[in-house]
């Protein structure tokens, strides 16, 4: 078959077996748009803005495991989506960044549109490519789907120039089945040796815990997970990007661990003897002051990259591969083993837990007659059943979702962890629509986040994407606000905004439905309602308590016994700012 | 401590910036970095000197590894290697002077190798600490240029990095 490179391109990615592409067009990019127009295959969701784009492709990708597709123009096309590049780049997102480039003959002249895409992405992808010629393209495209969704995921920008694209020039087209890229094989199986050591240690374990990150949602490794904890018998916390991977009602999970994880979750992790870490990276939130994180531990670390491992903590037994096969050799091994984990110890640690948990970190004023955010989540949980995909913005609402939602399956929470991009939740909440036509989808955002890709409620509306927005909104960059309060003296620089839109009346200008809630008991009503509107999106702008924290918390350079609990009196209400 | 570490990397375009982009986003230190093609004209051969606690060392190979143009790579300073830098310095000279240099220079094994009525320009290899000696050696008032190649170095024995 002969084809021109824009039909090159959208061939490819039906080949590969794209869904959908998210994307806004430009110069550098007509012929691939004009090959998209010939064609029904692969669905184009024309965004509002290119952050937008690759938001919604990485919220896609989150949601069902596939890699996502973004097609962008070249220069202010490829700027505006280097943030959600990087975005997915620091969560592991599989993600093939389609863009376009002045024509190859005039690169590097500062011709018009013309930035150095591959330059400007290189420290925040896993790997680009500038295609130089036609009969490379396919090929190319093969390997940029290969690196992002295999070892430890990431996105990958294919930079097409415009000439490649030329309509006029016609090559034989074959999408190779395989490609195998010599200096990249990415590991699979564990060392059989270290798993045996790591296995010896953990059944002679007295006060162990299983720290399980994004890794594990990442390598589909949730139903091992489970199995591997029950069949040990022991506590487990996850991380803020592992939530899911193990069901957050189970009796075993003792709650997110870090910053803003549980009393119980920190204390076990400071406490514990043996410590394994299963797909996830001693990220600064989540170890507090390195000196004294774990004092008493011997670590075992399965990771997919070995640059994960002994990064900032030191581990004893390192385990390089995917979880999945290393829990599945890990499980054979301890069912065979004679040994087994003490019931003497493990009781007396649960008992030391179940202390803990009594502290109950995670209390709240449920009297305030002013709305909870926490209570707006709670709510959130009960009318959706647990069974709605949650996508988040970045800042205090992020925090209040990630606790008071309790996620039992993977792939249903979605925020941007490593970045923190504020703006994330709405656009990947259409992503994750798109995918799940048929499933509730809530972005919880902040009246900060939410403004940041706010155009995309267009986009919701054009590709009948109804997803509900809970907005907790305190009048505040609250996170930042709450940084303030604590380490400023109450110096509340610029983190008040004086003016915030009518976001009832822009939902209605963006063709929605808006709401705006400001009383408790009005929280459940408008809830259920939002959601029985199955087919419309619904703005529902909640005001909450606006001095309202996140709790519990370890301060900065603090460690994990070190942790700010709330005071239960002199509730918020009483500390309302004027 | 000072570690030199010999990359067998594709021979793209920007697979060098790969590399650099690398040291300086992560805040390694490089002391030298040489890279040329090898007889496989699919790979560049870089050689790259850094110093570190042995934790940064290993974060640096693992990073250089994760980058998908690194083919592969070995830490020489892990084992039994040679280790060579070219160096070319110019140097004024007057009459009296120059017995004086050309001396030095025998003794370090050095080539003379261009003359005119004020300047000599010496050519030496070898490990870096011998052309330091070599520069230490010299009035350094007289020293015009110094042009160094920055070392490169190979593994003894039969042990080698190729593909
Ligand atoms: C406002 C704010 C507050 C935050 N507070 C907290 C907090 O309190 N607690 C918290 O935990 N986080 C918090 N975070 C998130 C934090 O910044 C990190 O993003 C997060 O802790 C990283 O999670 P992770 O360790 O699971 O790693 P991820 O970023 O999910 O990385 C996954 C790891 O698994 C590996 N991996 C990938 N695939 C596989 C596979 N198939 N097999 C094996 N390994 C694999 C990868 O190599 C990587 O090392 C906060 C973020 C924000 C924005
Ligand atoms: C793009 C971007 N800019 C700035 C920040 C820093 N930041 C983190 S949280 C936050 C406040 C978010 O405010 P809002 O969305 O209202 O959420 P709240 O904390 O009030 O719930 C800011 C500014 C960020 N994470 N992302
Ligand atoms: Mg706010």
């Amino acid at each position: 078959m002969e084809l021109n490179g824009a039909q090159i391109v959208i061939q490819s990615l039906k080949d590969e077996g794209v869904e959908y592409i998210f994307g806004y067009p430009g110069g550098a990019v007509l012929h691939l748009y004009d090959a998209i127009f010939q064609q029904d295959d692969v669905k184009h969701i024309l965004v509002r803005h290119e952050q937008g784009a690759t938001h919604a492709a990485d919220g896609y990708a989150r949601a069902t495991g596939k890699p996502g597709v973004v097609l962008v123009t070249s220069g202010p096309g490829a700027t505006n989506a280097v943030t959600g590049i990087a975005t997915a780049y620091m969560d592991s997102i599989p993600m093939v960044i389609i863009s376009g480039q002045v024509p190859l003959p005039v690169i590097g002249s500062d011709a018009f549109q013309e930035v150095d895409m591959v330059g400007i992405t290189r420290p925040c992808v896993k790997h680009n490519f500038l295609v130089k010629d036609v009969t490379k393209l396919a090929e190319t495209i093969k390997k940029a789907f290969y690196v992002a969704t295999t070892g430890r995921p990431g996105p990958v920008v294919v930079d097409v120039p415009k000439d490649i694209t030329d309509p006029r020039i016609k090559v034989p087209y074959k999408y190779p089945k395989k490609v195998s890229i010599r200096s990249y094989n990415p590991a699979l199986t564990g060392h059989k040796g270290q798993i045996k050591k790591a296995v010896d240690l953990l059944l002679t374990a007295q006060k162990p815990i299983i720290y399980a990150g994004g890794g594990v949602i990442l390598g589909e490794g949730s139903k091992e997970l489970i199995e591997f904890t029950r069949l040990l018998e022991f506590p487990i916390t996850n991380t803020l990007m592992g939530l899911g991977a193990y069901p957050a009602t189970d009796k075993q999970f003792v709650g997110m661990l870090g910053m803003h994880g549980t009393y119980e979750a920190n204390m076990a992790m400071h406490d514990s003897d043996v410590i394994i870490a299963i797909g996830a990276r001693f990220d600064d939130r989540v170890t507090g002051k390195l000196d004294e994180f774990c004092p008493h531990a011997q670590i075992i670390h399965i990771d997919v990259d070995p640059a994960s491992i002994s990064k900032t903590v030191k581990v004893a037994i390192p385990i390089v591969g995917e979880v999945k096969p290393v829990l599945e050799q890990m499980l054979e091994m301890i069912r065979e083993s004679k040994k087994k984990p003490s019931k003497k110890a493990l009781e007396s640690w649960w008992k030391q837990i179940d202390q803990w948990r009594a502290v109950k970190c995670m209390e709240y004023d449920r009297n305030s007659r002013l709305i909870k955010p926490q209570y707006v989540i709670e709510q959130l949980y009960e009318v959706t059943k647990g069974e709605a995909y949650i996508t988040s913005d970045v800042g205090q609402h992020q925090m209040w979702a990630a606790q008071y939602y309790p996620f039992d399956k993977p792939r249903h929470w979605i925020n941007s962890g490593g970045l923190g991009t504020m703006g994330f939740g709405l656009p990947a909440a259409i992503g994750v629509k798109l995918a799940f036509p048929d499933s509730d989808v809530a972005c919880v955002t902040g009246d900060g986040s939410i403004q940041m890709c706010i155009q995309e409620l267009s986009t919701a509306l054009q590709y009948n994407a109804p997803v509900k927005i809970i907005n907790l909104n305190n009048s505040y960059l609250g996170m930042v606000r709450q940084w303030q309060e604590f380490t400023y003296e109450s110096r509340y620089s610029h983190s008040y905004m004086d003016t915030i839109p009518d976001f009832v009346k822009l939902a209605e200008a963006y063709g929605h439905v808006g709401m705006r809630i400001d009383k408790p008991e009005e929280v459940r009503p408008a809830l259920e309602e939002a959601f029985a509107l199955k087919d419309r999106t619904v703005f529902l702008d909640i005001l909450t308590d606006r001095t309202e924290n996140v709790y519990p918390m370890i301060e900065a350079g603090k460690a994990h016994n070190d942790m700010t609990l709330r005071v239960a009196e002199g509730t918020s209400t009483d500390r309302e700012l004027a | 401590m000072r570690h030199i570490i010999s990359i067998l990397i594709e021979n793209e375009s920007g697979a060098l910036s790969r590399v650099a982009g690398l040291f300086s986003a992560r805040g390694y230190n490089i002391e030298s970095l040489t890279v040329a093609p090898t007889e496989d004209p699919s790979l560049s051969r870089m050689t790259l000197v850094t110093r570190g606690s042995d934790d940064i060392i290993e974060q640096i190979t693992k990073q250089l590894n994760k980058l998908i143009d690194v083919v592969k790579l070995i830490d020489l300073a892990e084992s039994d290697h040679i280790e060579r830098e070219l160096m070319m310095v110019k140097i004024r000279t007057t009459e009296h002077t120059r017995e004086e240099i050309r001396g030095i220079a025998a003794i370090f094994r050095g080539k003379i190798i261009d003359v005119t009525p004020t300047t000599y320009v010496v050519e030496m290899t070898g490990p870096s600490s011998k052309l330091d000696a070599f520069i230490a050696a010299i009035d350094g008032d007289t020293i015009i240029e110094v042009v160094r190649s920055g070392p490169t170095g190979i593994s003894r024995g039969e042990k080698g990095l190729h593909l």
